[in-house]
């Protein structure tokens, strides 16, 4: 296996552009699945330090509702600070899955199916960090249930006019479609990793699996039911993150109140979710050695996806900012102006991170086929991103309508805290779920080394499989 | 608009010419209402509790400068923005036309305050106590709020519904000037009035139809109860 990887790995640096060997069965199985060994030293020391990030964010929870939301920074009139930031932000993030996965899979993109797995269990975990935020920025956290409709003592129905509803909702229907979407992609590797396994973790990928034998039969339904979901999960992705930008919206707030909103957000959380999952797909690639799997063609190929997406996202943000300029509402503009110069730092931040790197870099393919510059990149989009979260939500409450009752924000301790220990916890859930699940879509990928097999018929070499391609 | 089902449309006209700015009505509101106590800290934080505060605006370029008070309380619009964002129908709209709070409804989502365009909305940040005599001054008529919890000014309702009642007991409606907000009561300047507006010979109504009226943030279109008179003359600014 060792020389198989060596020699492989000479091909990939000599010339990426031709197509590389097609890969047999059981190496392809052997490794994908390395990563399922168990855990080496490191593994633990990483797991451990990431769960002591996320113990302490459990601390500073428990300090903030033993004693009151005194311990944030909030105040009147900025009620809503970095919680609900961290929460529109994760909720973007949770836009790779979906819109990697179900757009690349529609269009039939080859070249998807390494990443398809990180980035949808990318999206169920991302989606869960966000539902923890809006608990979490609760006044009494302990009577969260009185938002969940259910007949009740009380004899009280939530209130399905107000945004948050919608919210909860959405995110709820949005945890359900995205588990389903991995599960079920999951299937047939798991069943792979049955096979492949003795003990506890033999008999937890059986159930898993559901008695998946690999019949055509069963292919044939796996594939209808993929394409289905793919499409299904696009309009409840779509529709979660038009509803978080309607907590917005829907207000009379200045700076809020915007029709773009909705679209804008959107291609926000693409703009994030994408970025994501290439810095996922580096660290993957480093961490399980799968350099011949995640090859710079699927950087490049990411990396123009970025540069779509990064032109879109300026194009919406010129649209709603010169909307404001051009229609110089006093309290609009002032709102604008009191962004621009308390948080110019911030604000610069971000026009470089999601606009101008990404599309000067990605313009160019060498720096496409960069791992280096493609870390950066996409760290600084999501960098960007919280930014460009914090800047829609803060500067608009710190000035809104009554000048006597102006303010401003500064984040405390607690608030920090439990951001870093969302992005631990995040870490966290993809390191155990990397260790127990194939965190690459062995069928899929071994769908497509079949597809490039090429078999003789007659004098001539044609491929195995007749496809689109 | 929804259907009108009861005879009174609570309001308040606020004489701004009347105004002297003494704050003797936030001292007022604050006995009335168990308004938590903030120390300095509290306050120098922005998370006061006063449910009505006067703002206070200077007008015109030193040494010709003179100042003007706005007293501003929770204007109990008809069309409240803080009403249909609140999930848990917390913020309501009640059939005399008051915003009302339900405390132990709130889960403390801040939506409405974030939405209020007047910012009278004011959050429980911390655990209020009342220090050992202060407690006896608490009224029994009213919820003493625990911590992360929004509230705000009710137009001090138990005074309404007390007034209601012994109205209903006598078989007749509430009087004109029956019933009056703390803050009403206690202004020595009698810049503050209060009463019903579904009755047009109603001393609130008249003076609401004042040609010196106006409303805060009209164009918003949230149509609020409280009416101001403007101030200031010839010399208004």
């Amino acid at each position: 296996m060792s020389e198989f990887q060596e020699s492989h790995n000479s091909n990939v640096s000599h010339n990426s552009h031709s197509t590389p060997p097609a890969k047999n069965a059981a190496h392809i199985n052997d490794d994908l699945l390395s990563s399922l060994r168990p855990p080496t030293l490191r593994w633990y020391l990483l797991a451990f330090f990431l769960g002591a990030v996320v113990a302490w964010g459990l601390a500073a929870f428990t300090y903030q509702m033993m004693n009151g939301m005194y311990v944030t920074g909030k105040n009147r009139p900025v009620m809503w600070g970095f919680y609900i930031t961290g929460f529109v932000f994760w909720v973007g993030l949770s836009h790779s899955g979906t819109m990697v996965s179900s757009i690349l899979r529609l269009s039939q993109a080859n070249w998807r199916r390494p990443i398809l797995r990180a980035a949808e269990a990318m999206t169920v975990f991302c989606i869960t960090v966000a539902g923890m935020f809006p608990l979490i920025h609760l006044g009494r956290n302990w009577t969260f249930f009185y938002m969940i409709p259910y007949p009740n003592q009380r004899g009280l129905w939530p209130n399905f006019r107000s945004a948050l509803l919608w919210d909860m909702t959405a995110i709820t229907a949005y945890i359900i479609g995205s588990s389903l979407f991995l599960y079920l992609g999951l299937l047939p590797d798991l069943a792979v990793a049955r096979d492949r396994t003795s003990g506890w973790r033999h008999t937890m990928y059986g159930i898993l699996a559901m008695g998946w034998r690999g019949t055509s039969h069963e292919w044939s339904v796996y594939h209808k039911a993929s394409t289905l979901m793919a499409a299904m999960i696009i309009p409840v992705a779509v529709s979660v993150h038009s509803i978080v930008a309607w907590d917005f919206a829907v207000t009379v707030v200045p700076g809020w109140h915007s029709t773009i909103f909705p679209p804008y957000f959107v291609i926000g959380a693409i703009l994030s979710g994408v970025a994501a999952v290439i810095t996922l797909m580096i660290t993957i690639r480093k961490a399980f050695h799968l350099e011949e799997y995640l090859t710079p063609l699927h950087f490049d190929n990411m990396g123009k996806l970025l540069l779509v997406i990064s032109l879109l996202w300026s194009y919406a943000y010129f649209v709603e900012v010169q909307t404001i300029w051009y229609a110089h509402e006093p309290i609009e503009w002032e709102v604008f102006g009191f962004m621009s110069g308390k948080y110019t730092p911030q604000l610069l931040v971000m026009l470089l991170g999601n606009s101008l790197l990404p599309i000067t870099c990605m313009c160019i393919k060498r720096l496409r086929r960069s791992i280096g510059v493609m870390l950066v990149v996409s760290l600084l989009v999501n960098v960007g991103m919280f930014i460009e979260r914090f800047l829609i939500i803060v500067p608009s409450l710190s000035h809104k309508n009554m000048p006597f009752a102006w303010g401003s924000y500064s984040p405390s301790w607690v608030e920090i805290s439990i951001n870093i220990a969302a992005l631990a916890g995040f870490a966290l859930l993809f390191t155990l779920f990397a260790k127990f699940f194939p965190i690459m879509a062995i069928s899929d990928v071994r769908e497509l080394e079949a597809r490039k097999a090429e078999v003789l018929l007659g004098r001539a070499r044609v491929p195995s499989i007749a496809g689109e391609e | 608009m929804e259907k009108m089902t009861s005879p009174y449309k609570w309001g308040m006209v606020i004489d701004l010419d009347r105004c002297t700015g003494c704050g003797a009505c936030v001292v007022a509101c604050q006995a009335e209402n168990n308004v938590g106590l903030c120390d300095k800290k509290e306050i120098s934080e922005g998370r006061n509790m006063h449910w009505l505060r006067i703002e206070r605006y200077w007008v015109g370029e030193y040494p010709d400068v003179r100042v003007r008070f706005l007293p501003v309380m929770c204007q109990h619009c008809h069309d409240a923005p803080c009403e249909p964002v609140c999930p848990v129908y917390a913020s309501y709209h009640n059939p005399d036309g008051l915003n009302g709070q339900v405390y132990n409804r709130c889960v403390g989502t801040r939506y409405c305050g974030n939405n209020c365009p007047y910012a009278v909305r004011v959050f429980n940040f911390y655990q209020h106590e009342w220090p050992k005599p202060l407690d006896n001054q608490l009224s029994p008529d009213i919820t003493v709020r625990s911590r992360g919890v929004m509230e705000k000014c009710s137009f001090c309702i138990q005074r309404i519904r007390r007034a209601k009642e012994e109205a209903k007991g006598e078989g007749r409606q509430v009087r004109d000037g029956e019933v009056q907000p703390a803050c009403a009561q206690t202004c020595p300047a009698e810049a503050m009035v209060f009463g019903n507006l579904a009755d047009p010979r109603s001393r609130v109504a008249r003076l609401s139809r004042s040609p010196r009226r106006f409303q805060l943030l009209e164009h918003l279109g949230t149509h609020p109860s409280v009416f101001y008179l403007k101030g200031g003359g010839r010399e208004h600014v």
